[in-house]
């Protein structure tokens, strides 16, 4: 992916640079919201990560001028501001995602992936298959190896969700604010219950893992290996 | 209350007060009055008795009656052994008076020669002469009752005159003055509820109201002064270690990602887990202080208590049956009140994980109790179990930050989890309260239905 970092601190531009590169995106960089807007607007990007305090232009106005002048290129906004309501003004104004810094490096990168792979599927799908694993959005019928999953409404979701991004790495938070809609860190590993109750029902009796656990970071789908 | 009733104490002290010293000032004057008439008949007597010895009885009564027509003259009355009176001034007089020789122990009643069936009171002497004549000598008493009234209405109304104009004074200064402590007050319990900005009023006048409150008023500029820098260290402390340890964190993680072995992995794996620990901690930290300085007024809406709960309880029963306990939601409707739906969804999942890792049963089956209550102006959410609960001593003290139970040191927690409940309660306008579930704790988290702008708006703050 090609990925615009509008960051005004050196130091977290380049550091992010690095892991952003490493984990084998192009990744370029604009010191301030000027230059970040004229850089995002020249050229075609897979991603905008941006600064929420910027000199020149704050990040909120660089990503609504973008919206208005018709560049639909993803956003995530990093900010200093944690509170629940500056999370809701950043996505109001144009956002796609809002991450609280400091930030996990790996948490970053899986909703980098996530918000930079969602443009390139377009139109919305109506099923999703990993291995032999099935899911119809519209019956809301799972299948594994042609056999009926009986799931409750939350664990489809999950799964719905965990499918969609199926070979990128979710995070535990990630999963809260898709399937739950809540943003908050829960105490504790709560999500993982869930997920491991969710393997059981679409591993056991059934041939080969699909559902894997990311050391550190979160969960992934992924059929073999 | 404490004014009037106060009030009501000082005016009666005063009322007997007034009264004591009317009977007082009037009884010691008719006493002299008494006094000085016992004396003028002594006197007189002892000039008669000279009289007597010295022209014997035709003396005595001729003394007597030219005594009584002398002008202003006192009581003078002469009789027989028959009792028939043969000189003085009385016509005729209450009956016995003249049996008793010596001073009479009473006023007595008598009407004067000429003035018949007019009666006044006297006190007077009587003696008896050796031939059974009688001979009183008497004063009138009536100017000295008399006086005696007038001495004590005009008392009586000089203190009911007083009594009334303090009653004035009261309603008019005692009042101005109470309503300037009930300001006062007003201000002070806006100040408790947390808004450290108010101050108490100073009206300018310069009195003891206005001194006692630029001095409270500067007392309170310095700690508001003091909790915000407490408040700025604190955050400060909080952010500053917050970013290398989401550093720490990312290297571990990329060193995980380098790392050849099993064990090393597994290493770097528990050291994220701690890092992430800490990070959570400080999150709370920060978010409890940012709550509680309102520095950000939250957005509120209309949400669904029910909702969120069914929500908390479907996100933590999974984790719950793992832990063999069970979380029970009671049935109920959708209670709107106006709130954070992220904050009390926040809030109600750390009461649920609290009771869940500190309010095991001993025997084995714990049961966690979420249920939403309304009454007319607040919701409570009230998280129950049925585990070992805390002791009474030690609810106040569980909702400091970092407090933990001896008995729970050991388990996995930052001891922030009530703090910040008690801050997301408080930037409601809210309380938390803890109570005993017998066996087990319930934790009560009350929210006003309509949202007030309570600690959570600092921008009204002067």
């Amino acid at each position: 992916m090609r990925i615009l970092i509008i960051e005004d601190d050196r130091e977290t531009a380049s550091y992010l640079t690095k892991a952003l590169k490493e984990a084998g995106h192009v990744a370029d960089h604009a010191g301030d919201g000027e230059t970040g807007l004229n850089m995002a607007e020249g050229r075609d990007y897979d991603l905008l990560i941006v600064d929420r305090m910027l000199p020149k232009r704050d990040g909120l106005s660089v990503i609504a001028d973008l919206r208005k002048s018709g560049t639909h290129t993803p956003a995530l906004i990093l900010s200093a501001l944690g509170q629940v309501d500056d999370r809701v003004e950043g996505l109001k104004a144009g956002g796609d995602d809002y991450l609280t810094k400091p930030y996990a490096m790996s948490e970053l990168l899986a909703r980098a992936e996530v918000l930079g792979r969602r443009r390139a599927t377009g139109e919305v799908e109506t099923s999703y298959q990993v291995g032999d694993l099935e899911l119809d959005r519209l019956s809301h019928e799972v299948r594994r190896a042609g056999k009926p999953i009986i799931l409750q409404p939350r664990e489809f979701r999950l799964l719905e969700y965990l499918m969609k991004h199926a070979g990128q790495v979710v995070t535990r938070t990630m999963l809260l604010e898709n399937v739950w809609d809540y943003h908050f860190d829960p105490q504790t590993n709560v999500i993982d219950v869930h997920i491991s109750r969710l393997r059981s029902k679409i591993e056991r009796e059934f041939d080969g893992p699909l559902l894997h656990t990311v050391r550190g970071s979160g969960y992934i789908m992924r059929a073999g290996g | 209350m404490t004014a009037v009733r106060l009030s009501a104490v000082y005016f009666l002290i005063f009322a007997f007060g007034a009264a004591g010293l009317v009977f007082y000032v009037t009884n010691t004057a008719s006493d002299i009055i008494e006094t000085q008439a016992r004396s003028g008949i002594e006197e007189e007597k002892a000039e008669l008795a000279q009289i007597y010895r010295v022209t014997g009885i035709v003396g005595l009564v001729r003394s007597i009656d030219r005594r009584a027509r002398q002008p202003g003259a006192g009581l003078y009355l002469a009789t027989d052994a028959t009792g028939r009176i043969i000189a003085g001034n009385v016509e005729s007089i209450q009956a016995g008076v003249l049996d008793e020789a010596g001073s009479t122990p009473d006023a007595f009643g008598y009407s004067r020669y000429g003035e018949a069936g007019v009666y006044h009171k006297a006190i007077a002497d009587v003696v008896s002469l050796p031939n059974g004549m009688r001979v009183l000598v008497g004063r009138d008493q009536s100017d000295a009752l008399r006086f005696r009234e007038v001495v004590r209405s005009a008392l009586t109304l000089a203190l009911a005159g007083m009594g009334a104009l303090a009653l004035i004074a009261w309603f008019i200064i005692g009042r101005r003055a109470l309503r300037r402590l009930d300001r006062m007050s007003a201000a002070s319990s806006r100040i408790l509820a947390g808004d450290l900005g108010e101050r108490l009023p100073v009206v300018g006048a310069g009195d003891e109201f206005d001194r006692l409150s630029e001095n409270l008023n500067t007392l309170l500029a310095r700690i508001s002064l003091l909790q915000e820098g407490l408040r700025q260290v604190s955050d400060n402390i909080a952010h500053d270690l917050k970013t290398p340890l989401a550093r720490l964190r990312s290297k571990a993680e990329a060193a995980q990602a380098a790392a050849k072995s099993e064990e090393t992995k597994d290493n770097l794996d528990s050291i994220i887990g701690d890092a992430d620990q800490m990070i959570r901690t400080f999150d709370a930290l920060l978010m409890i202080s940012r709550v509680e300085a309102g520095s950000h007024p939250i957005q509120k809406a209309k949400v669904d208590l029910y909702a969120i709960a069914r929500d908390v309880t479907e996100l933590y029963e999974p984790l719950a049956e793992e832990a063999g306990a069970e979380i029970q939601l009671r049935s109920g409707g959708p209670v709107d009140i106006e709130a954070s739906r992220e904050l009390v969804a926040q809030g109600m999942s750390n009461l649920v994980d609290n009771a869940l890792k500190y309010g095991r049963s001993p025997d084995g089956a714990t049961k966690v109790t979420i249920a939403i209550e309304e009454t007319p102006n607040a919701a409570r959410i009230c998280v129950s179990d049925n585990g070992a609960g805390i002791p009474a001593d030690k609810r106040s003290r569980v909702l400091e930050r970092f407090y933990r139970l001896d008995e729970s040191r050991t388990m996995p927690g930052s001891g922030l989890g009530l703090s910040l409940v008690q801050a997301i309660a408080g930037v409601h306008g809210g309380r938390l309260k803890l109570e005993d579930a017998a066996p087990g704790l319930k934790v009560v988290l009350e929210l006003p239905k309509q949202a007030k702008d309570g600690a959570g708006n600092d921008d009204s703050g002067t």
